[in-house]
């Protein structure tokens, strides 16, 4: 009897499904490894399985009893510990504090004894192998890694009967790598059962003894780690699939360089040199969180850069703030993923949306023309086919993919010639995505200039003439024309060596 | 593993803690400051005695009391304006009903703490259950106990038991002054309060309410727990603020919402929630108190008092950041 299995599971956030009918189990004693393409599902269980997110439909099991696993104290109890991509720790909480969160050792009148705690962390992180931390720093002053490292032990300390790893490795180095592997071994070895997910092939093949493979929100298979090798198993994450969906790319003409960019180092970005053209989409492609978004809030002046050089048009410019990318001279624009956080007003109105940047160009002596301003959104609704009962409709009432075009729109109307879309496309509905995509082309062929990056690997291979795939902050790999397909962008990211088509 | 720290000698051990605990240190400094020059120009001037330490300390307790209920809202995050009506509340309750025996003054205390708790506990059930904003919760019931307070004496007046006075704003033993007492205690539970789940589970609420969530911290329970210690500590500042102007005003505890709040903020915790502690918010009772004393030592015109308590406020926020700055961490 498996130890724990997810039977027929599906989960939507706001009409997307994130898992539809998705099975899963695992035994005692198993490592057992869930891999796919960003946004195949595989997070979306581990938090189904741990009581942050409850499915909408389907059966969780435990040693073969259906339970419910409506938060997290329900997954404790029974005996699941969960290392999430996100950290739980506690920012001015010191190591031991955080270590031995509500088990902190008591005095006989239950006060917390302050040394024993630290003691106590100490002897925990030893036994894990973990001798060099200072128990008593505060949290907040270490390092991501070691941060990760903390998370997993403060797990692992609770004795779970079955652990959930989530991308556990993404921030660690290879030292830290091989620590969590005998760690996993040791559990596996003393018959926990112990469910991962990574990226790294590498790291998914030498541990597992099972694999499943997820693909759009279901299984596509599951393998013993011995019968299925990296050929395969990529093959079974990208499928073969949408490449009808896509609008033809429109030709492009003679190279002429609109953006140039040296050697940028910002945040995750570590010297990155691009040169974008006139009527070019140049895709940014790579695994997430590998120094993308960096990227592009550098180029719009919403993030600081450490070194390198800009140029527009061979004109070398400082961005040191949004106002700066926006005006006329530089006219770079920025839709951001997260387009209720960073870009729009969702209790404005439709053309407020818009017209918020070119107000001053709209209006006379410190009124806005209202006349023009109805001109310019209404042309706006029509060329990008917004779904809206009017211009005065307010955004937060329009559906996901709508206020994306709003914000796009907005960026169409203060006429920048290079855009930033910045994974445009996520939670948008599908058909919604067919229109972005249509009018990503248009654009391009209107001799606009675009960067775009998308966690859909199936959108970089289709719409992008382009792409540089991002490794740890570099452009690592760049795929032009043809080269550009689903299974080269997986293998650059991966960094997995052979047929990447020459 | 990766990057070995040895284990930090007893210097490095010092510097991380002055290094975390900048803006507390901060605070007693500047009381220790305040303090030195109160006590060197009294004595210089012939105006220490007994009586002089005694009134200052007076003076304080109401304020320290309610801050340290403050302290407890803030370190989750929240905010709590509702400690003024609170008080003017209590005030208004002990003026018109406490009688100069043991038994109503006995009675009538813990009935008048029992109603600020359980004023807090609303506060805490609409903002942790209600999920509503702190700062709406209690600007609302700021409104409905003045509202409450104004009802039950609608005139300044009443009488407070001079054995009450006595107990809470008398001296012990002719020199100590009682006031100091409880200021003893008071440090002592905060010490003990510091050892306890409770106080681990409202540190934990305002460092990050999804991670605490996340590792089975009762967040809810937290935060209601806290507004309810929120208004027992200002019914208790109510007591005192009665003992110590021995009548009853319906308004009088208004000034009380704000000063509590900049006491904790001088005190170095931090409104995001999550850090400082209640003896900095203490000293920075202390200190605003303080600040009135000097100002009539040093003949400037008690009209301009509230205009020096914000102007230290804004220079104390100044060098907490400068500090963190120097010392090379930000916020």
């Amino acid at each position: 009897m498996p130890r724990i299995e997810a039977i027929d599971v599906s989960k939507s956030f706001g009409g997307v499904h994130a898992l539809q009918g998705a099975s899963f189990e695992a035994d005692g004693g198993e490592v057992h490894a869930l891999v796919g393409e960003n946004g195949a599902g595989k997070s979306t269980l581990i938090k189904i399985l741990s009581g942050l997110l409850r499915p909408d439909g389907g059966q969780l099991r435990v040693d073969g009893q259906e339970v419910r696993i409506d938060r997290p104290a329900a997954a404790q109890r029974l005996g699941i510990g969960t290392v999430f991509q996100e950290l739980t720790l506690l920012p001015h909480m010191t190591v031991a504090e955080n270590l031995l969160l509500r088990r902190e050792p008591r005095d006989r009148f239950g006060l917390i004894r302050p040394r024993e705690l630290s003691r106590q962390a100490a002897e925990l992180l030893s036994g894990l192998g973990l001798r060099e931390f200072d128990v008593d720093s505060v949290m907040s002053g270490l390092p991501l890694a070691q941060r990760q490292l903390l998370e997993i032990a403060k797990v692992v300390s609770r004795a779970p009967r079955i652990l959930l790893f989530d991308e556990p490795t993404s921030a660690l180095a290879e030292r830290e790598v091989t620590w969590l592997m005998d760690v996993i071994r040791r559990l596996r070895d003393g018959g926990r059962t112990i469910v991962f997910t990574s990226h790294r092939w590498n790291e998914v093949h030498d541990i597992s003894d099972r694999i499943t493979i997820f693909r759009n929100g279901q299984r596509v298979g599951t393998f013993a780690a011995a019968d299925i090798d990296e050929n395969r198993a990529v093959e079974l994450m990208t499928g073969r699939h949408m490449s009808a969906v896509f609008p033809p790319l429109p030709p492009l003409g003679a190279p002429e360089a609109i953006l140039e960019v040296r050697g940028l180092a910002a945040g995750r970005v570590q010297g990155v040199d691009l040169t974008l053209h006139r009527g070019e989409i140049l895709g940014i492609g790579g695994l997430q969180g590998q120094g993308q978004r960096d990227l592009f809030l550098s180029l719009f002046g919403a993030q600081r850069l450490r070194a390198g050089t800009i140029a527009i048009q061979g004109r070398r410019v400082a961005i040191r703030h949004p106002r700066e990318a926006i005006s006329a001279g530089i006219g770079i624009a920025l839709v951001p993923e997260d387009r209720k956080v960073e870009g729009l007003f969702l209790p404005m109105s439709v053309r407020q949306n818009m017209t918020l940047p070119v107000l001053g160009a709209l209006s006379r002596l410190g009124y806005v023309d209202l006349r023009r301003e109805t001109d310019t959104v209404g042309r706006m609704i029509d060329q990008l086919a917004i779904r809206t009962t009017g211009p005065d409709q307010i955004v937060g009432a329009l559906s996901g993919g709508n206020q994306q075009k709003v914000l796009i729109g907005r960026w169409l109307v203060t006429n920048a010639r290079i855009l930033l879309l910045y994974d445009v496309t996520r939670g948008v509905d599908v058909a919604t995505k067919h229109d972005i995509y249509d009018l990503v082309t248009a654009l391009s062929a209107d001799g606009r200039a675009i960067l775009y990056y998308s966690s859909d690997t199936a959108e970089m291979a289709h719409l992008c003439h382009r792409v540089l795939v991002m490794r740890e902050g570099r452009a690592a790999t760049e795929l032009r024309g043809r080269e550009i397909t689903a299974d080269a962008l997986v293998r650059a990211s991966l960094r997995l060596g052979g047929e990447v088509p020459a | 593993m990766s990057a070995p720290a040895a284990r930090p000698s007893a210097g490095d051990r010092f510097r991380r803690y002055a290094l975390r605990n900048a803006s507390l240190l901060l605070s007693y400094l500047v009381l220790t400051v305040m303090g030195l020059y109160y006590v060197g120009y009294a004595a210089g001037h012939g105006q220490l005695s007994v009586f002089s330490v005694t009134s200052v300390f007076n003076n304080t307790m109401p304020l320290l009391v309610a801050a340290i209920g403050q302290t407890m809202v803030v370190l989750t995050g929240g905010i709590d304006l509702s400690v003024g009506s609170i008080i003017s509340l209590s005030n208004s309750l002990a003026a018109v009903h406490m009688q100069d025996s043991a038994g109503s003054v006995l009675a009538w205390s813990g009935l008048i703490l029992l109603i600020g708790a359980a004023t807090g506990a609303a506060n805490g059930a609409l903002v942790a259950v209600g999920r509503i904003q702190p700062i709406l919760v209690t600007l609302a019931s700021l409104s409905v106990w003045a509202g409450v307070a104004l009802f039950v004496l609608p005139q300044p007046g009443g009488a407070i038991p001079p054995g009450f006075t006595a107990l809470l704003a008398g001296n012990a033993w002719q020199i100590v002054p009682a006031s100091a007492v409880v200021l003893g205690a008071l440090i002592v539970f905060w010490i003990v309060f510091r050892r306890t789940g409770l106080a681990v589970a409202l540190y934990a609420v305002g460092n990050d309410e999804r991670s605490a969530r996340a590792n089975g911290v009762p967040v809810a329970a937290a935060k209601i727990a806290a507004y309810t210690l929120s208004g027992l500590f200002a019914a208790l500042a109510g007591l005192y603020l009665s003992a110590v102007t021995t009548s009853g005003d319906a308004t009088t505890g208004a000034v009380y919402t704000l000063t509590s709040i900049a006491a904790v903020v001088l005190g170095g915790v931090s409104l995001f929630g999550g850090r400082g502690s209640a003896t900095g918010s203490m000293a920075g009772a202390f200190v605003l108190t303080l600040i009135v004393n000097i100002l009539f030592f040093a003949n400037i015109n008690p009209l301009l008092q509230e205009f020096f308590q914000g102007l230290v406020l804004i220079l104390a926020m100044a060098a907490s950041v400068l500090v963190n700055v120097v010392l090379g961490r930000t916020g």
